[in-house]
């Protein structure tokens, strides 16, 4: 019997149920967007003087979005996926930014080795903090991690003084050299940054199409069931830590090298790791687009708040460096308690919504 | 260790650990009422500090003590406002959403405070707070010499008489919030809400109202804690910091025990100061790290703390 159904696309085979490019026009559209995306930076030698400073601020708040989404994708797998939460993202990409920094001054490594060790070596450190979940869950893992915290940047400051800066909080890190180019400029070294984020999409994109990352999932949604489905439920927390801490050294590597200097200076703190839940949450947790929504979304915002406390400290001079600093904190607490009560599954649900929307057009609005 | 500066810092992290005891005792009030991991708690402490330092400015009678008294009143009568505020208006509509939808929430909650902080007091740090006594004002305990060697430092121990103050006051507020809590009928009525929503309001208790409650004395509790600490070291963004160390107090001493945040508040006081009379310098400059580096121990060998009831968990 022929059963009546809708007109609209279907899957016939369990490949293209799987595929992450479900049409032809997905392949060209993300080809030409990476084309697109691959040019901006190189407009700097057309555009006119006037409008050099808004290309620069254009292509380094790209790049400042790019590193930004690679470190929430490891938040992604591990908070998002494998439901775990974490409060020291921001540390761990402290110790990928040190790590790779240290090994190209010191050893004189090229930027293609570099990043890869400090990711590596970002996940070790990870998977120390990560043993607590043999025992703990929940709020307790949270503590654990919000230990990790205190505990990353207080060792920058105080051991090694003479590699890792000392009291400054910081040390110059060298910009990489790439085939004989220097990438002092950020127009340069945004492209980089952008084929990190490339390969690390594709990495966490895949992730969840395999055994490890249904591991995971079942992991976030009853762990109890999952250990009886005989998912080895500290094995895989494990993993979720290290590649988390990994994604975040990768971040922090490149983040220190595009601002040529790393150490609690530059941020790294608990502030920052709350924000970068906040992105998540704000782009929505568990999909794969939501990191980019978050982080982009937040990343924009905060430059509105800044230019609005700018413009309003020249108004109220005397309350100027209050006012500088303030809105960030106000706009991002506001943004994110409002998206938990009225949109808690973020930016990402509502992209479905109306990407539905479309399908069905004209039947909904 | 410098063991002559050993019974100085004892009495100083003693000192300490009260006011730290007092900011987990309303972090665990809350999470025992409504489940909830409060991490504003050291941003309600901040602006409570603020506050109180806002009102005597306003009042102004140049007698310190008439001052801090009269504001520390009008402070704690904007608390209760703010503590229901918050719940009613933050916490309410978050009911039976995830662990980390909550904890989120108030990590929200804390930027939101910091910011707004920022902006109606600045960021210079005030000390020209109001105290009970002179800054200066200090209790010298003279120790003689034994056998010719002296046993502390200078031969003396020194008291200042705003941090035993605020000490004591610490302690009798915690008395009286688990005499509430456990001899009052609202204290009955929290208590039964901790146990089961469902069956508290089957036996006509008003749950939101509980929360409510609960949330304008955690309020109280912080201002308290904010005022105390801020006769000690001033009013700054940075007392939101320095709270945020009762969250390995209340791990140590067990989520669901008010006796074990007070344990816990004194042992981690106690544990900052005895780092610091280490003779290694790393050693003593860890003093801001050694609550996290005891709560990771606390964490791996037992994670339920000292009081807290194991978590059974049914499916």
């Amino acid at each position: 019997m022929a059963a009546l159904r809708p007109a609209g696309d279907f899957d016939r085979t369990y490949e293209q149920d799987m595929s992450v490019m479900r049409k032809p026009w997905h392949v060209w559209l993300t080809v030409i967007s990476i084309a697109i995306v691959l040019v901006v930076p190189m407009l700097n030698n057309f555009v006119s003087q006037d409008w050099l400073s808004t290309h620069a601020y254009i292509v380094s708040t790209a790049n400042q979005i790019a590193y930004t989404v690679i470190a929430l994708q490891g938040l992604n797998i591990l908070t998002g996926l494998t439901g775990q939460i974490s409060l020291g993202q921001a540390s761990f990409m402290l110790v990928g930014g040190y790590i790779s920094a240290l090994a190209m001054t010191y050893w004189g490594l090229p930027i293609f080795v570099t990043i890869p060790v400090a990711g590596i070596g970002t996940g070790l450190v990870g998977l120390i903090f990560g043993l607590p979940s043999l025992r703990v869950k929940g709020f307790y893992l949270a503590m654990a991690t919000l230990a990790a915290q205190f505990i990353i940047p207080w060792m920058t400051r105080n051991l090694w003084r003479d590699y890792l800066g000392g009291t400054s909080g910081a040390i110059e890190v060298p910009s990489p050299i790439v085939f004989g180019f220097a990438t002092t400029e950020v127009t340069r070294f945004f492209y980089i940054s952008f084929v990190v984020l490339l390969l690390t999409t594709v990495i966490s994109v895949n992730i969840r199409r395999t055994r490890l990352g249904r591991a995971f999932i079942s992991i976030r949604d009853n762990d109890l069931a999952a250990e009886l489905l005989g998912v080895n439920l500290f094995g895989y927390k494990l993993r979720a830590f290290f590649l988390a801490a990994t994604f975040a050294g990768i971040a922090g590597a490149l983040k220190a090298h595009s601002q040529r200097g790393v150490g609690t200076e530059f941020g790294y703190s608990l502030e920052e790791s709350i924000i970068f839940l906040g992105m998540l949450v704000i782009g929505g947790m568990g999909s794969n687009i939501g990191p980019f929504l978050g982080a982009a979304f937040v990343i924009l915002l905060e430059d509105a708040a800044l230019w609005m406390g700018a413009s309003l400290a020249d108004v109220f001079p005397e309350q100027g460096a209050s006012l500088l600093t303030s809105f960030r904190p106000i706009f991002f607490g506001l943004m994110l308690m409002l998206f938990l009560i009225f949109e808690p599954r973020g930016l990402a649900h509502r992209w479905e919504l109306f990407k539905a929307a479309w399908r069905i057009r004209p039947f909904a609005r | 260790m410098n063991w002559i500066l050993v019974p100085q810092q004892l009495i100083n992290g003693l000192l300490q650990g009260g006011i730290l005891a007092l900011i987990a005792l309303g972090i665990v009030l809350i999470y025992k009422s409504s489940e909830v991991f409060n991490f504003a708690q050291g941003h309600m402490v901040m602006v409570g500090a603020y506050l109180t330092w806002m009102f005597s400015q306003w009042i102004n009678t140049g007698i310190s003590q008439v001052d801090l008294l009269i504001s520390a009143v009008g402070a704690l009568i904007i608390a209760v406002g703010l503590g229901w505020l918050i719940e009613r208006l933050a916490l309410r509509p978050m009911t039976g959403q995830p662990l980390l939808s909550i904890i989120l929430i108030t990590l929200g909650l804390a930027q939101l405070f910091e910011g707004l902080t920022t902006v109606f007091f600045g960021t210079e740090p005030k000390s020209d707070f109001p105290g009970l006594f002179a800054k200066d004002a200090v209790w010298r305990i003279e120790i003689p010499p034994v056998n010719g060697e002296s046993i502390v430092f200078l031969n003396q121990l020194t008291i200042p008489y705003a941090r035993l103050a605020a000490f004591i006051l610490a302690l009798v507020v915690a008395v009286l919030l688990i005499l509430l809590f456990n001899y009052t009928s609202i204290g009955l009525s929290m208590r039964a809400t901790s146990e089961n929503h469902d069956l508290a309001r089957s036996v006509g208790i008003k749950v939101s109202n509980v929360f409510g409650l609960s949330w304008a004395i955690a309020g109280v509790v912080a201002t308290i804690g904010g005022i105390l600490l801020a006769t000690i070291f001033g009013v700054s963004i940075n007392l939101s910091t320095v709270a945020l160390v009762a969250f390995p107090a209340i791990l140590l001493g067990g989520l669901e025990s008010f006796a074990g945040a007070i344990i816990g508040g004194l042992s981690i006081g106690l544990i900052q100061a005895l780092v610091q009379a280490a003779k290694l310098s790393e050693v003593r400059n860890s003093f801001e790290i050694a609550p996290y580096v005891f709560l990771l121990l606390i964490l791996v060998l037992r994670p339920e703390g000292l009081f807290g009831q194991k978590r059974i968990e049914r499916i």
